[in-house]
């Protein structure tokens, strides 16, 4: 059942492209139409995975494919996978919803914006080395058109460095892929039987380090995070949404489904020590907890407000990341809880300051917007902002909480000074947060006439229903989870742990 | 009874009176007086269904996330009912009080309503994720409250109040972090039990190496941070004077006692020797928070920061009376255990009682203000009793109850309290008798200043008291009297709890 929602986000797509122009009403609703669809399968198959063998793997579909090479078109879903799926539902609804002004070749937009979301699906389904990594490339290329044609402040310049980094990772992930199945000689790309296939550890100890680094770059690593913050504030709103929502999540998806559960003795103790660090999980600990806090920082001094939510999407990424790496099932649980929890908050800030306050302030400084009393015109947009920000702040009863919880208690049963580090992260990400509400929306600052006049001759345009439609569902979905996180975590566990049996330690 | 769980109801009305409240626009204050007396209504079933022997009552337990030791567990001891009652009260004078609200007046009682939840919440919760969650949702509609509705500087005083408390909510968080790492609960009944066997400084001294008495630091910072004590008040006055005055009282009348309920369901349960081994530094703070509070009240000349610092100053004799009781039980007397009883006793008794008080000055604080549009000055008044003789006289009945005066509610608890304390630690409860002066000359100044002395021009007019006003503001009034003449309404109830808690407490 889920693999109908790659089929039909692709067949969406191709429809978009053959939608004769100016047919823009057509266009969105019929987008509206296929991630809804996209969304129901996803539920459907959330909910089938929740029966006996709550979080289990389940085969969908296996054909060969490249049978000399032993690929097969080898779909299946576990429990990390479908909370993933359910995720990219959830951001197609409202990515479409909160795209619903687009006005400039609509159709196209759509259909790139489908075929992301195609890919996507396919990324989190795929069960076979080669198909994911085929999934993997196809997401990409829409992006860098979303970008490059919808976007707005240096869409050229961010579009390419995307494409760039992306492409980089991508290449450092198939020399690795390639150089694994050499050496298992088993002519099978199935990811079950890579992992089965007893790679020496002297080769794992260094594909590890490759593979991982390859999507932790798409998963916005420090410091190969730069790529994230100029292509988050030059993508249109529904862009920044996926791309922050679910594309980050494709790389430290890989990272867990790839780099961990193919090469776990690549975690190994080197044996040797610098400086404290002595096994690449060390280094890969330190590189996220760096990224969290030097993330948070960032955000703390930016005078765009989409910047301030394009580096916190660093900041959070980075305890994903510190999650994987401390192996253990409560830390690896969070990661991805927090991957789920992240794609839905970060989702919801870039709706709110890309597509709410942006399109009818068209600034994003805060220097202007202190002196527009949002608070007064906007009141819709600047609650919206409130929750969402309570949300990324961490506060307990969202989502983010729970999730960044469990990765601090995980990493604190590894080495404590992760977490006093992480834990300064989030002391800076509820100052970063706090100033961006205060700044945009709250300010106290005296309206100027001019202000005034405007306010009055000119109110802006009224808050439409995908809007708030949007915002419900996000909001909605992390409360929901932050109070009752069973929900999701009943299907995460029991997959965390079948891939930390599966030879992760 | 048994089954029904009426502490979750009690919870979740005030969200749905809430949720009713901001669609309901001009209707939103009619919403939030009957959400908040059905509120009381249910406090005070729980209240008078309390088992006999102090043991937590009510239980509800539901599993919510095992593998973060999460757990839906909710129960009262007298303790808490207490608090449970006073929080419905205060909400009840606060949006009493509240009838000039003409801005936003849904999202107003809104958010009153949904901080009623969050104090409801945290004082039935027995496990820390549930109690964190309500904590926090209680700051949050108090940051909005103070910001939105609050005085000329509003915007520094709610930035203020809300790092203060953010920062100290840090720390609780980061101290439970720890625990939970070492033992793998959460629950406030298990690891107190943990505690008094001295099993949890062994599991986290383990685990984490010996850092217990910088979880205990860190606790008690979070909690002291929101009662406030010296030296972690200085958001106080500014966010007590800037807020509406209905929403000083939920500041002073409830929130603060949070902080205190803090200290006596968690920091003292869990970390008692540690508390116990920073006693004489701790009762020092207690003590200065008791004289300077004063003192500072004493060099206000405004009516709301002099009730401010009077509430730092009445909240330090809580302070005073629970650190005094943190006695290592080899060093204790023989008649140790019935001082420590009276202490609790009193620090309980006070903690309801200065709420009840507290909250009923502000109150008149408000009326005074309707009247004069926004005087508020000691020195802006004179000779309202003339005027205004039910104001004169019921708000002096509050200010002699604040004093400390005996037959009124606030003396029993003070007494108590110095009568547990000055056998246990002599020294501070002498020092501490420098408040309980400078409190008397304080309040005697603001009633000369204000009550007496030649009518001031603009007071001539001064309306008295209204019928709506009598009525409310009376019972409150009377309250006090009855709760000063029979305390053992409150004591007996609370008594067998104070001997529960004591029971487990291990220093």
């Amino acid at each position: 059942m889920l693999a109908w929602t790659i089929y039909l986000s692709f067949a969406g797509a191709l429809a978009e492209a053959l939608l004769p122009k100016g047919r823009n009403a057509l266009a969105r609703w019929l987008a509206l139409g296929v991630a809804a669809a996209g969304l129901a399968l996803a539920v459907m198959g959330f909910v089938a995975g929740m029966g006996p063998n709550p979080g289990g793997r389940v085969l969908i579909v296996d054909v060969p494919w490249v049978p000399s090479m032993g690929i097969h078109f080898l779909l299946a879903a576990d429990g990390i996978s479908r909370v993933l799926v359910l995720l990219t539902g959830l951001a197609a609804v409202a990515g479409v919803l909160f795209s619903w002004n687009i006005d400039l070749r609509t159709n196209e937009f759509f259909a790139f914006f489908l075929a992301l979301i195609g890919g996507v699906y396919g990324v989190f389904l795929s069960f076979d080395l080669f198909l994911l990594f085929v999934f993997y490339e196809v997401a990409i290329v829409p992006k860098y058109f979303l970008i490059a044609i919808w976007g707005s402040t240096r869409r050229e310049y961010a579009a390419m460095k995307l494409a760039l980094f992306s492409f980089a990772g991508s290449a450092m992930v198939l020399v690795g892929l390639l150089a694994a199945y050499a050496t298992a000689g088993s002519h099978s790309t199935g990811l079950v039987a890579l992992a089965h296939a007893g790679l020496p550890a002297s080769f794992q100890m260094w594909c590890f380090p490759l593979v991982f680094t390859g999507f932790a770059i798409l998963a916005g690593m420090w410091p190969f995070h730069t790529w994230a913050p100029t292509g988050h504030v030059a993508a249109p709103t529904a862009a920044s949404m996926l791309l922050a929502g679910v594309v980050m999540k494709l790389g430290a998806y890989g990272c867990l489904r790839v780099a961990i559960a193919l090469f776990p003795r690549g975690l190994d103790p080197w044996g040797f020590s610098l400086a404290g660090i002595g096994s690449w999980r060390d280094v890969f600990a330190v590189l996220a907890v760096v990224g969290i806090v030097y993330g948070a920082l960032v955000a703390l001094v930016q005078t765009d407000f989409k910047f301030v939510i394009g580096y916190s999407s660093v900041s959070h990424m980075g305890f994903v990341l510190l999650g994987l790496v401390t192996l253990n099932q409560i830390g690896m649980t969070g990661a991805v809880l927090q991957m789920f929890s992240h794609g839905i908050i970060a989702g919801l800030l870039f709706a709110i300051v890309g597509r709410i306050v942006y399109e009818r302030t068209h600034t994003r400084q805060f220097a202007e917007l202190e002196t527009m009393h949002l608070f007064k015109r906007l009141p819709f947009a600047a609650w919206a902002f409130v929750i969402a920000g309570m949300a990324s702040m961490g506060l307990p009863g969202f989502s983010g909480f729970v999730a960044e919880l469990q990765v601090l208690v995980g990493a604190w049963m590894v080495n404590p000074w992760w977490v006093a580090a992480a834990g300064v992260g989030i002391v800076v990400g509820v100052a970063y947060t706090w100033r961006a509400l205060q700044k945009a929306f709250f300010s106290d600052a005296l309206p100027s006439a001019h202000v005034l006049e405007q306010e009055h001759f000119h109110p802006f345009a009224a808050i439409t229903w995908p809007e708030v439609t949007g915002v419900a569902l996000l909001a909605g979905v992390s409360l929901f989870v932050g109070l009752y996180p069973r929900i999701l975590l009943d299907q995460i566990e029991p997959a965390v742990k079948a891939l930390l049996a599966g030879g992760a330690q | 009874m048994s089954g029904f769980p009426i502490l979750t109801t009690l919870t979740v009305l005030p969200l749905v009176g809430a949720a009713i409240a901001l669609l309901s626009g001009r209707h939103a204050r009619a919403v939030a007086l009957l959400t908040a007396l059905t509120s009381l209504a249910l406090a005070l079933v729980v209240w008078t269904h309390l088992p006999a022997n102090g043991a937590m009552a009510m239980v509800e337990q539901h599993m919510w996330a095992p593998s973060l030791g999460i757990e839906y567990h909710l129960g009262v001891d007298g303790l808490g009912a207490l608090m449970v009652v006073l929080s419905a009260l205060v909400t009840l004078m606060s949006v009493d009080a509240a009838n000039r609200v003409h801005h936003q007046p849904g999202l107003y009682f809104g958010l009153v309503l949904t901080l009623e939840s969050g104090l409801f919440g945290s004082f039935t919760a027995l496990n820390f994720f549930h109690w964190f969650l309500f904590w926090e949702l209680g700051l949050i509609p108090a940051f909005f409250l103070i910001k939105l509705w609050g005085g000329a500087r509003r915007g520094p005083a709610a930035t203020q109040f809300f790092i203060y408390t953010m920062a100290g909510s840090v720390a609780l968080l980061v101290a439970f972090l720890a625990v939970f790492v070492s033992t793998g609960s959460m629950d406030f009944g298990r690891l107190t039990f943990l505690a008094s066997t001295g099993e949890l400084e062994q599991m986290v001294t383990a685990h984490l190496g010996p850092v217990m008495l910088w979880l205990a630091i860190g606790v008690l910072a979070g909690f002291a941070v929101k009662v406030p004590m010296i030296p972690f008040h200085t958001w106080l006055p500014a966010a007590y004077a800037e807020a509406p005055s209905p929403v000083t009282m939920l500041l002073t009348g409830a929130m603060s006692k949070m902080g205190v309920y803090g200290l006596l369901r968690i920091a003292i349960p869990l970390f008692g020797p540690q508390i116990a081994r920073m006693r004489t530094p701790l009762l020092a703070l207690a003590v200065a928070t008791v004289v300077m509070g004063a003192w500072a009240a004493a060099a206000q000349k405004d009516l709301k920061r002099v009730f401010a610092y009077l509430s730092v100053n009445h909240l330090g004799y809580c302070l005073l009376g629970i650190f005094a009781l943190a006695i290592p039980a080899a060093g204790a007397a023989a008649s140790a255990a019935a001082d420590q009883a009276a202490a609790l006793d009193g620090v309980i008794l006070q903690m309801f009682n200065h709420g009840l008080t507290a909250a009923s000055l502000f109150w008149f604080v408000a009326m005074i203000q309707q009247r004069t549009g926004g005087h508020r000055g000691i020195d802006q008044f004179g000779g309202l009793r003339k005027p205004a003789p039910v104001l004169a006289g019921l708000m002096g009945i509050a200010l002699f109850s604040s004093l400390g005066l005996p037959g009124l509610n606030q003396f029993v608890g003070e007494f108590l309290i110095f009568r547990g304390v000055f056998p246990l630690a002599w020294v501070a409860a002498t020092v501490s008798v420098l408040g309980l002066l400078v409190t008397a000359a304080v309040i005697l100044t603001v009633i000369q200043k204000v009550f007496n002395g030649p009518v001031a021009k603009h007071c001539e007019g001064f309306p008295d008291l209204h019928h709506d006003e009598r009525l409310a503001v009376i019972p409150a009034i009377g309250l006090m009297l009855l709760l000063g003449i029979l305390p053992q309404l409150i004591l007996n109830s609370v008594n067998p709890t104070v001997v529960n808690l004591l029971a487990h407490w291990r220093f």
